[in-house]
C-alpha cells in the first residue's frame, strides 16, 4: 500500500503539517499540546497489535505482548490526562458566562 | 474487501488527528481536538482489532489474541488508573511516562520484525533498526525523566568521563544497528547487545541532565517516539502510523524548540551539559525584612494594584485555591489583581496555568511575561507566591550567573513585593535571589496555605 517513494512524500507532507498545524500555539497550551501529542503517537498501538499478530514463537509473543501493554498505557494514559488538563479549560469559561 | 475498510479507517484517523492536534493548539478548540483524535484512536484500534487477517498464522490465532486483550487490559487500565488519579503537579512526569511507553512499544514492533525475519529490504531494515534506536532512547530516557521529576532520583549523576562514555555507547549501538539492518536481523546476541545498548544510551544521556532542564527533555522524547513510530509505520506498511508519527515528531520538535526558547535554554547546550560550576556568581549583601500576616494584609487592601506571581512552590502546597479565594476578596475591595505566569512557572510551558485553571482562575486575569512586565512599575503590590528563580534580578545584571538572560518578571520594579515562603532557602537552581534581599522586600515565611488562609483572614477583617 505504502511503497518507496509515495512514502518518503507521506513523510515530508506530514512533517510539514506537524510543524505548520501548531506553529502560532500559545504558551498556555504547550503542556496540554504535549500530551495530546503524546497521545496521538499512541497509534503505535495499532503496529503493536499487528505485530503481537504476527509472531510465531514465544520469544516474539513475549515482546509483541510487552509492546501492546506498553502502546495501551500511552494512548490511554495519553487521552486521560490531556482530557483532564484540556477540560479545566473549558469547564472554567462555563462559569465565567 | 476487508483491506479497503482497514485503509479508510486508517485514513479517516489520520484525518481526526490532524484536526483535532490543529484544535488542540487554540484554547477555544483545545476540548474538541483531544475528543476528535480520541475518536480516530478508537477507530483504528477497533478496525484492527477486528481484522482476522492481524493473526496470520493460523495455529496462533486464539493464543494471540487472548495475549492482545490481556495486555491492552493491563496496559490500558494501569494507564486509566493512574491518569485519573495523577495530581496536576506531578503532569510533567507522567507524560514523560506514558511517552516512554510508547518509544519502548516502537521498540519492541521493531525487535518483532527483526528477530521474525519480516523484514524484506535494507531499506526496510534501517527503518527498523532506526526506530528501535530512538524508541529504546526515548523509552530509557523518558523513565530516567520521570524519576527524576517524582523525586525518586535525587540530583546529577555522572560517570568519570561520561560524556565519552555515553558517545562510545552510542557509536557502538549505532554500528551494531547497521550490521543488523545489513543482514535484516534474524534473532542473535547482537539483536540482543543493540537494544541493551540503545537503551544504555538513553539512561546515560538522561541522568546528568538537570531537573529544570528535564521539560524541554521531555518535548524532545516525544518528538522521537513520534520519529520511531513513523518509521515502524515504514517497516509495517502502515499509513496511519506513518502521518501520526511524523506530525508528532515535526510538531514535537517545533515544540521543543519553543520551550527550550521560553526557557532560554539552548537544545544543544542541554543535552551536553558542562559539568556544574560552583561559586562565581557574584555575592548578595544585604538582609532580608520579614512581614506579618497583618502588615501584609494592610499592604494589599489598600492597593489599587495587585500583581500575584505564582511559582511551584504554590502548586505543591495545593495553595491555589486559596489565592484564588483572596483574589476575589481583594476584587470586592475594588482592587484590581492580575497574574503574571512566567513561561516556566511550574515545571513546564503552560503547566502554571493548567493549575490556576483547576483552581477556577480564569484566563483573563492570566497574563504572561511580555504583557505584564511594562505594568510592574505601576503595581502597588507584588505577591511571589513560590516562584523563585523566574523573579530574580540577577537574570538581568549579573553576567556570571547561571540565569543570566533568562527573561524574568520585573517583580522588583513594584512599589512593594511580598514574598511568601517556607524558609530562607534558595531556589531550584540554588542560585541566592536578589529580589529577596531589595528594600522595598517584605518576607512573609510559612507554607503556602497556611500562609495565603492568614492572609484572607486579616483582609476580611479590614
Amino acid at each position: 500500500m505504502v511503497e518507496g517513494y509515495s512514502a518518503l512524500y507521506i513523510f515530508m507532507l506530514a512533517a510539514f503539517t506537524g510543524y505548520e498545524v501548531i506553529s502560532r500555539v500559545p504558551v498556555i497550551l504547550h503542556t496540554p499540546l504535549m500530551s495530546g501529542s503524546n497521545f496521538i503517537h499512541g497509534i503505535v498501538l495499532v503496529g503493536a497489535m499487528v505485530a503481537l499478530g504476527e509472531s510465531t514463537t514465544v520469544m516474539q509473543q513475549l515482546i509483541g505482548f510487552f509492546g501492546v501493554a506498553l502502546a495501551a498505557m500511552n494512548a490511554v494514559g495519553g487521552y486521560v490526562v490531556t482530557e483532564r488538563m484540556l477540560g479545566m479549560f473549558t469547564g472554567k469559561r462555563e462559569v465565567k458566562k | 474487501m476487508t483491506g479497503h475498510i482497514i485503509q479508510i479507517s486508517y485514513f479517516i484517523a489520520a484525518v481526526l488527528f490532524i484536526f483535532g492536534m490543529k484544535g488542540m493548539s487554540s484554547p477555544l478548540g483545545a476540548q474538541k481536538g483531544i475528543v476528535w483524535a480520541g475518536a480516530g484512536m478508537l477507530l483504528a484500534t477497533l478496525v484492527t482489532f477486528l481484522d482476522g487477517n492481524i493473526i496470520k498464522n493460523v495455529d496462533h490465532r486464539t493464543v494471540n489474541y487472548i495475549l492482545m486483550i490481556i495486555a491492552i487490559a493491563i496496559g490500558g487500565g494501569l494507564a486509566w488508573v493512574s491518569g485519573k488519579k495523577v495530581q496536576m503537579t506531578d503532569m510533567p512526569q507522567m507524560i514523560a511516562l506514558y511517552n516512554g511507553m510508547g518509544g519502548g512499544a516502537a521498540a519492541a514492533i521493531a525487535a518483532t520484525q527483526l528477530i521474525g525475519g519480516h523484514i524484506q529490504s535494507t531499506t526496510a531494515g534501517t527503518l527498523a533498526v532506526l526506530g528501535a534506536l530512538i524508541g529504546s532512547v526515548s523509552f530509557s530516557g523518558s523513565l530516567i525523566a520521570y524519576a527524576k521529576l517524582q523525586g525518586i532520583l535525587k540530583g546529577v549523576f555522572s560517570l568519570p568521563k561520561h560524556q565519552w562514555i555515553t558517545y562510545s555507547v552510542f557509536a557502538i549501538a549505532v554500528l551494531m544497528g547497521a550490521a543488523i539492518a545489513a543482514t535484516s536481523g534474524m534473532f542473535s546476541w547482537i539483536v540482543v547487545l543493540f537494544f541493551v545498548l540503545a537503551l544504555l544510551f538513553g539512561v546515560l544521556m538522561t541522568l546528568p541532565i538537570g531537573g529544570a532542564d528535564m521539560p524541554v527533555v521531555i518535548s524532545l522524547f516525544n518528538a522521537l517516539t513520534g520519529l520511531a513510530v513513523a518509521f515502524e509505520g515504514f517497516v509495517l506498511n502502515n499509513a496511519a502510523m506513518i502521518i501520526a508519527g511524523t506530525v508528532v515528531g515535526a510538531a514535537g520538535t517545533l515544540l521543543t524548540q519553543l520551550m527550550a526558547k521560553a526557557m532560554n535554554r539552548s537544545i544543544a547546550k542541554l543535552l551536553s551539559p558542562a559539568p556544574p560550576s560552583v561559586g562565581g556568581a557574584q555575592e548578595v549583601v544585604g538582609s532580608m525584612r520579614e512581614i506579618g500576616a497583618q502588615d501584609a494584609a494592610i499592604l494589599m487592601a489598600y492597593a489599587q494594584k495587585v500583581i500575584i506571581i505564582p511559582g511551584y512552590g504554590m502548586a505543591v502546597a495545593q495553595a491555589q485555591h486559596k489565592v484564588w479565594e483572596l483574589t476575589q476578596l481583594l476584587e470586592e475591595k475594588g482592587i484590581e489583581v492580575k497574574f503574571a505566569i512566567h513561561p516556566v512557572a511550574g515545571r513546564m510551558p503552560g503547566h502554571m496555568n493548567v493549575l490556576l485553571a483547576e483552581a477556577g482562575v480564569n484566563y483573563e486575569r492570566i497574563f504572561d511575561l511580555d504583557e505584564i512586565n511594562p505594568e510592574f512599575p505601576q503595581a502597588d503590590v507584588v505577591l511571589v507566591i513560590g516562584a523563585n528563580d523566574v523573579v530574580n534580578p540577577v537574570a538581568r545584571t549579573d553576567k556570571s550567573s547561571p540565569i543570566y538572560g533568562m527573561p524574568i518578571l520585573n517583580a522588583d520594579m513594584a512599589k512593594n513585593v511580598v514574598v511568601i515562603k517556607r524558609g530562607q532557602g534558595s531556589g531550584f537552581s540554588g542560585i541566592e535571589n536578589a529580589l529577596f534581599y531589595k528594600e522595598n522586600t517584605k518576607m512573609f515565611y510559612g507554607g503556602g496555605q497556611e500562609a495565603v488562609n492568614k492572609l484572607i483572614a486579616e483582609v476580611k477583617q479590614l
